[in-house]
């Protein structure tokens, strides 16, 4: 609350300390119990034993942390709006003609990199198994990531049960496939069409709902899908899951050893290896995530994702303007499921073995926060944050235990550092420059 | 007749916003509605959209009885809203803020009415493909008159269209409302606080007070009513 009055004035040292006191006073309230009190084992009962230096070392690193923090958020304010106030915004709206006339964007060209390097990776890291892993984590999140952009960025729906459409997709597939040996093919519709059903079912009670009360409503439905696969334990292996999930195979041949029936090595005449199997998943990824990512540009172009957009925007200029606002919703919420239900067939055959613990609201919780770290419907920027946010707790294994503090850190520098997304720009969807002679 | 209200009645929970409305607007008409603040303007305008949808009453517009029609469909008949604030889609482009105003039945027209608007608006050809949210206030209304215009409304409804603006921007936007009557024989249906300027461009014009019209004629005659320019005009904006 008191950086934001940081920005419109210089605080007085007073004011820093009177800021600083009232950190480092909540510390103390929350460092009793925590830091203050600890339980020891003494012949088997336990015994509370205070810890009064540890405590008075958190208070008073607080209270220096609370200081140097706001004077480090005033020098980048003071940074960026020098650099703001060198350019104006006439000139900021000729350069973004500009760059639309020309037609290539510095986005597309990156994005053209991007998908470059992803489709060369698993050649530099064919034996890398750990490399190709990641990878495919990567992808994963980038296709969930996608899915989201369209009910958050696009139609402005905040939705923090988005796991549970990753969990029916995962299901729909375990199930076909253990009890009904269908193959990845042909539950990848099905798994897709349910889970957008269920986008629906979620959708038609909370249309007239937005901001907070849908994100709790949402918060909610998350968390009954997960409590129903803990507790329906005929259907789902309660919390034990569902283990032997098929393999993804081609044309019927699948990755075997040789000699098996179906390998595929065999078939091909090549030496068999296990990482034939990952290199096929992370390029299936690939390419389902590459899909998505076309279906969702081509849809933002189409009337009903500008209307998306639109009552994002505005949701009583789009009902004057003869928008059913029903639809709208229903459909965004539907084809975001959807694409959540495709990740999560994928996630299954790469598994092997899913458990009601794979969707928990935390997966939510860092699929919304691609979305909203990458820049509210930027496509390309929820591929840097994927990256990111995957990575970074990878990176910072070495820090074991401190590597959620790490995350947490670097989620708030990118929040200070760019407020609105690491790509707060947002591509228009028509570019089109009517001929002179058509009137 | 382009739209008749007989009766009409509506309620924002136990508010009674709406007390027995009539009012007609004909074919080619400029019709006026003025009053105090909290008088039930906006509340008309949006009635005509079901948002209040009225408690009873009937609402005809081009010979077709709209009181309970679906919201959306509403607009499909050939009515357009301006909305009080402008309400433009403040992240879109200028051009995607038009192409959204064209119906939803028959977007063929848009490249011959983008031209249209973009003449009579030439400030939203400059900027095309700038976020409709960098426009001024004025020019703001200026892209939420020309969205609306995009669907070929037969009846525009504008809801105080210069609140809020600059002086030079006021006269332009009641020089804009003759305009569109005068040479193109657009129907309006107008609310206005600024009742001095609103009046002077009204064909006809009512005067609502606590959700009931209690004074209607000609615009001219209305200007001269000693207890309309004591309420709405002396003292008041001009």
């Amino acid at each position: 609350m008191t950086a934001i009055v940081h920005a419109h004035h210089t605080p007085t040292l007073s004011e820093r300390l009177k800021d600083a006191s009232a950190a480092a006073f909540i510390a103390l309230i929350l460092g009793i119990p925590m830091i203050g009190m600890t339980t020891v084992d003494q012949g088997g009962f336990l015994a509370v034993m205070t810890r009064w230096p540890q405590l008075a070392l958190f208070v008073g690193l607080t209270f220096a942390g609370r200081i140097l923090f706001s004077l480090a958020l005033e020098t980048i304010k003071r940074r960026s709006q020098g650099r703001k106030s060198g350019k104006s915004a006439a000139s900021a709206a000729e350069a973004a003609n500009a760059a639309l006339k020309r037609g290539t964007k510095p986005e597309s060209v990156i994005g053209w990199l991007a998908v470059g390097i992803a489709v060369a990776l698993p050649i530099f890291f064919s034996e890398d198994r750990y490399i190709i892993d990641i990878a495919t984590s990567v992808l994963i999140y980038i296709m969930l990531g996608w899915g989201l952009n369209v009910v958050v960025g696009l139609a402005g729906l905040l939705d923090l049960g988005y796991v549970a459409f990753y969990a029916v997709g995962a299901y729909t597939y375990a199930l076909l496939s253990t009890q009904f040996g269908w193959g990845f093919w042909e539950a990848l519709p099905v798994a897709g069409g349910l889970a957008a059903l269920f986008g629906v079912l979620l959708g038609w009670p909370t249309l007239r709902l937005r901001g907070d009360y849908l994100a709790i409503v949402t918060l909610g439905f998350g968390e009954i899908i997960r409590l129903l696969l803990v507790n329906w334990t005929e259907l789902s292996g309660g919390p034990n899951g569902i283990t032997s999930i098929p393999r993804p195979s081609v044309f019927g041949y699948a990755f075997l050893p040789p000699d098996t029936e179906g390998s595929i090595a065999d078939l091909l005449g090549i030496e068999f290896s296990p990482m034939h199997r990952l290199l096929f998943l992370y390029y299936l990824i690939l390419l389902l995530a590459l899909l998505t990512n076309l279906f969702v540009t081509a849809m933002r172009r189409l009337p009903l994702g500008r209307a998306w957009e639109a009552v994002r925007e505005d949701e009583i200029a789009c009902k004057a303007m003869g928008i059913n606002v029903t639809t709208v919703k229903l459909s965004a919420f539907a084809i975001g499921a959807m694409l959540g239900g495709f990740a999560g067939v994928f996630f299954a055959a790469r598994q092997g073995f899913i458990s009601p613990e794979s969707f928990t609201f935390s997966e939510s919780a860092i699929i919304l926060a691609i979305v909203v770290l990458g820049g509210m419907g930027s496509q390309l920027g929820v591929v840097l944050a994927a990256l990111v946010l995957v990575m970074l707790p990878e990176l910072g294994r070495d820090f074991a235990e401190y590597r959620m503090l790490l995350f947490g850190f670097a989620m708030i520098v990118i929040m200070v550092w760019r407020p609105g997304g690491i790509l707060a720009n947002r591509a228009p969807t028509l570019i089109h420059v009517p001929t002179g002679d058509k009137a | 007749m382009m739209l008749q209200m007989t009766g009409v009645h509506a309620h924002y929970g136990h508010v009674h916003a709406l007390r027995g409305i009539d009012l007609s607007v004909q074919v080619g008409e400029v019709v006026t509605l003025i009053g105090a603040n909290g008088a039930g303007k906006s509340t008309l305008m949006t009635s005509l959209f079901g948002a209040p949808r009225c408690s009873s009453g009937q609402i005809i517009f081009d010979g077709e009885d709209i009181t309970r029609l679906p919201t959306h469909q509403i607009s499909h008949r050939g009515i357009a809203l301006v909305p009080e604030g402008r309400r433009i889609y403040p992240r879109m482009t200028i051009l995607e803020n038009l192409q959204m105003g064209v119906s939803y039945a028959d977007p063929s027209n848009f490249e011959v009415d983008l031209k249209r608007m973009e003449a009579l608006f030439p400030i939203l050809e400059s900027r095309r493909h700038q976020a409709a949210g960098t426009l001024s206030g004025g020019e703001q209304q200026m892209l939420a008159i020309a969205r609306a215009l995009m669907s070929r409304p037969k009846l525009l409804l504008l809801d105080e269209p210069s609140l809020g603006l600059a002086p030079l921007y006021i006269r332009k936007v009641f020089e804009i409302i003759q305009e569109l009557n005068r040479d193109y024989g657009m129907t309006i249906l107008l609310v206005e606080q600024n009742a001095n300027h609103a009046l002077k461009v009204a064909h006809r014009a009512y005067v609502l007070q606590h959700g009931e019209i209690v004074l209607s004629g000609t615009g001219q005659e209305l200007l001269s009513d000693p207890a309309v320019r004591a309420a709405y005009l002396d003292g008041g904006s001009h």
